[in-house]
């Protein structure tokens, strides 16, 4: 069975990003960058699923830049088989990769399409249900654990206040959460393995698929500064300031 | 990174990538609380050798994934940023201790004793140190002497990195006669009948890491665990002190570079008189002075690193190196303390750890006076 593992470059969570001084965006020039922590996590099920036997094949799949090229390197010293880079300089947005992904669904036929739940550039959370609403596979968001049996999956999602679990006839779409595994580190001799491994590069116009953007960011701000906190003496005083200060009670 | 292209490839930046995300999950989130415990769990040598960094440098017949010099700088490197000497010097025991077998066991002892300890499973040291002097080793006194096919060794060993917890202790013993020609490599280890452990010794600096005495009475141990040839120990001493020397460089100029780096961050923050103390010009130009110096040292220690990797006899240009970087990571944590104020001499500081762990690095692997006796020597002084 062939699984499609689609990932995202984006900045390294241990950044702290800095809004633009035009306030178009974050600054990105000569800022680390790294795979979304939730596209690890989807690459190393899409590996534990193979090393049970399960699966056998891993397609890694990225929309963007040249650039690109490193999170799907690092994607194959994770363990992906091969990978596919759809190029474009366009800032995508996620029905254009959703429709990216479809096209690319329709030529290598998945059984199990396993992604992050979200990216943690825009926290959009949208393009694994757009894929699966697209392809009209079933869909499993936010797995906190996948068990395939046959030809369905379990998925066990993390919902409010508990834990819901579904099953899905394959070929499905699954969005990973983040206790669904712990991502292992790529050693050096699976990095070296990587070098070796095919990286197909596709030109996004060749997919027919139309990139424009459907939304405009009209202006990024950077969260406001949280002024000191005060200590109160007593329980009455709390209250007193709850209701006549702050007015939430 | 610009500076660093000639000797990094894309490879290496991956793996440095990935040992820092290693260092970010697994260590970054517990180092304070064991550097105050006084150690770490023996689990993290599993850890690390399931992500693949305590293979580098070692050949993949044992285990490993190769020999490459710079790949080994890449994982000491991002290792340091565990903040944390004692840490590095606790997994970088193996690297001492190790190679040694490696290099110059026989067939059997390597095939039983290198993989294990390149899992995580074991834990290997270098014993070479003795209460009477560490620096003359040419002279050192512990005797081992041969009783058929065993050698019983007496005398006793002192500030052995990782001596707690260790498995095997590659041991520098007296086989022959005074002097250097008479010196030999014993693997002895743990559980052997008359080697016994001491306490685990306090320390300035390297709180994390767990240095011990180890003490030899009538120890009895097998004559096939001898590492190279009988009274030949000398020279793989010196040999081994190469690479060792080299880390030490490695770590006194990441010392320095994440001195310089909270610097730079604290600076921007931090006001006195009304101003950021980056806007005094005094503090300007002693951050400028101090990233000069670690530039100028750590190119220093990537040229020789180039060099010893293409094979050349680097004796005197690590000595050197070493006596540099130390020098330089000295006057850095020096300043980056002044630099904190009051902050810098408070634990749980990044920079007062760093300042007292500094201290060791011109002590250890041959002291700051040795390495100008060997850079004399080799300058036929
Ligand atoms: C934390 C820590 C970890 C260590 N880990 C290990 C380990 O894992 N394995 C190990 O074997 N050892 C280890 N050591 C020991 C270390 O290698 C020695 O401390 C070091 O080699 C110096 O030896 P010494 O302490 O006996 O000092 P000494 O040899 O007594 O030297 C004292 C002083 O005299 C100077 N001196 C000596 N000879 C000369 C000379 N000819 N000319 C001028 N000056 C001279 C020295 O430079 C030094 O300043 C460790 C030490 C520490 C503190
Ligand atoms: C163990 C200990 C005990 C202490 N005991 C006492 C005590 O009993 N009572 C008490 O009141 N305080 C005490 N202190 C505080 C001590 O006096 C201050 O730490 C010291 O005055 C420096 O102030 P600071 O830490 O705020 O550093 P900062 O004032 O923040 O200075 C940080 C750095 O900026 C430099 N700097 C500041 N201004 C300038 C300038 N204009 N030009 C150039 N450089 C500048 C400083 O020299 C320093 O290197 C103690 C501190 C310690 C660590």
């Amino acid at each position: 069975m062939k699984v499609l593992v689609p990932i995202k470059r984006v900045v390294d969570y241990n950044v702290k990003v800095r809004v633009k001084a035009d306030n178009s965006g974050v600054e990105l020039a000569n800022v680390k960058m790294a795979m979304n922590p939730f596209c690890e996590i989807a690459v190393e099920e899409a590996v534990r699923l193979k090393e049970k036997g399960v699966v056998t094949e891993i397609v890694a799949v990225t929309i963007g830049s040249k650039a690109a090229q490193e999170q799907l390197r690092t994607a194959m010293a994770l363990g992906a088989d091969r990978s596919i880079l759809i190029e474009t300089e366009e800032d995508a947005q996620p029905l254009a990769i959703a429709k990216a992904l479809k096209a690319i669904v329709e030529k290598e036929q998945p059984q199990l399409v396993i992604l992050g739940k979200q990216a943690i550039d825009g926290d959009n959370s949208q393009t694994g249900q757009m894929l699966a609403a697209l392809t009209g596979m079933g869909q499993g968001t936010f797995a906190s654990e996948v068990v395939v049996d046959g030809d369905k999956v379990k998925v066990t999602r993390e919902v409010d206040g508990g834990f819901q679990t579904v099953e899905l006839k394959l070929p499905a779409v699954i969005t990973t959460d983040l206790r669904l595994n712990e991502p292992r580190y790529a050693s050096l001799p699976n990095i070296m393995k990587a070098k070796k491994k095919p990286l197909d590069t596709v030109s996004a116009a060749d997919l027919g698929v139309d990139f424009a953007p459907r939304t405009k960011t009209l202006k990024v701000e950077a969260p406001a500064a949280r002024s000191a906190g005060i200590k109160v003496a007593s329980v009455e005083e709390l209250v007193s300031k709850l209701k006549n200060e702050a007015k939430v009670i | 990174m610009s500076t660093t292209l000639d000797y990094f490839n894309d490879t290496h930046q991956m793996l440095r990538d990935s040992v820092r995300r290693f260092v970010e999950r697994d260590i970054l989130p517990h180092i304070d609380d064991w550097e105050e415990a006084g150690s770490f769990p023996r689990e993290l040598y599993k850890k690390a050798a399931e992500a693949g960094i305590s293979g580098i440098g070692y050949p993949e017949q044992y285990g490993g994934s190769g020999e490459d010099v710079f790949m080994k700088i890449v994982a000491s490197e991002e290792l340091m940023r565990s903040t944390s000497g004692g840490l590095v010097a606790s997994l970088g025991s193996v690297d001492i201790g190790l190679p040694p077998v490696v290099k110059w066991g026989s067939e059997e002892l390597k095939a039983r004793v290198v993989p294990q300890v390149l899992s995580g499973d074991k834990i290997a040291c270098l014993a070479i140190t003795e209460p009477g002097g560490g620096s003359d080793v040419a002279n050192l006194r512990t005797r081992a002497v041969k009783d058929g096919d065993h050698y019983i060794v007496n005398g006793s060993k002192t500030f052995i990195t990782s001596g707690v917890r260790a498995d095997y202790y590659t041991v520098a013993v007296r086989t022959g006669e005074p002097g250097f020609g008479g010196v030999s490599l014993l693997l002895i280890e743990k559980g052997m009948p008359g080697f016994t452990v001491g306490r685990t010794l306090k320390k300035t600096g390297w709180w994390a890491s767990d240095t011990a005495e180890l003490f030899f009475e009538d120890c009895r141990v097998p004559a096939t665990n001898l590492i190279g040839p009988e009274n030949g120990g000398f020279f793989c001493i010196m040999t081994n002190f190469q690479a060792e020397r080299l880390m030490l460089c490695v770590m006194a100029n990441m010392t320095s570079q994440i001195a310089l780096e909270e610097c730079l961050r604290y600076v921007k923050e931090r006001e006195a008189f009304g101003r950021r103390l980056a806007q005094f010009q005094v503090t300007r130009h002693k951050l400028a002075e101090m990233a000069t110096q670690l530039e100028a040292s750590r190119e220093f220690t990537y040229r020789v690193a180039a060099k010893m990797a293409a094979g050349q006899n680097c004796i005197k240009e690590v000595s050197m190196a070493k006596n540099f970087a130390t020098t330089v990571s000295d006057r850095v944590t020096y300043d980056a303390v002044q630099i904190f104020g009051g902050s810098g001499f408070m634990r749980g500081t990044v920079v007062e750890r760093l300042y007292r762990d500094n201290r060791i690095l011109a002590i250890g692997g041959g002291t700051y006076e040795i390495m100008n006796e060997v850079i004399a020597k080799q300058m036929g002084l």
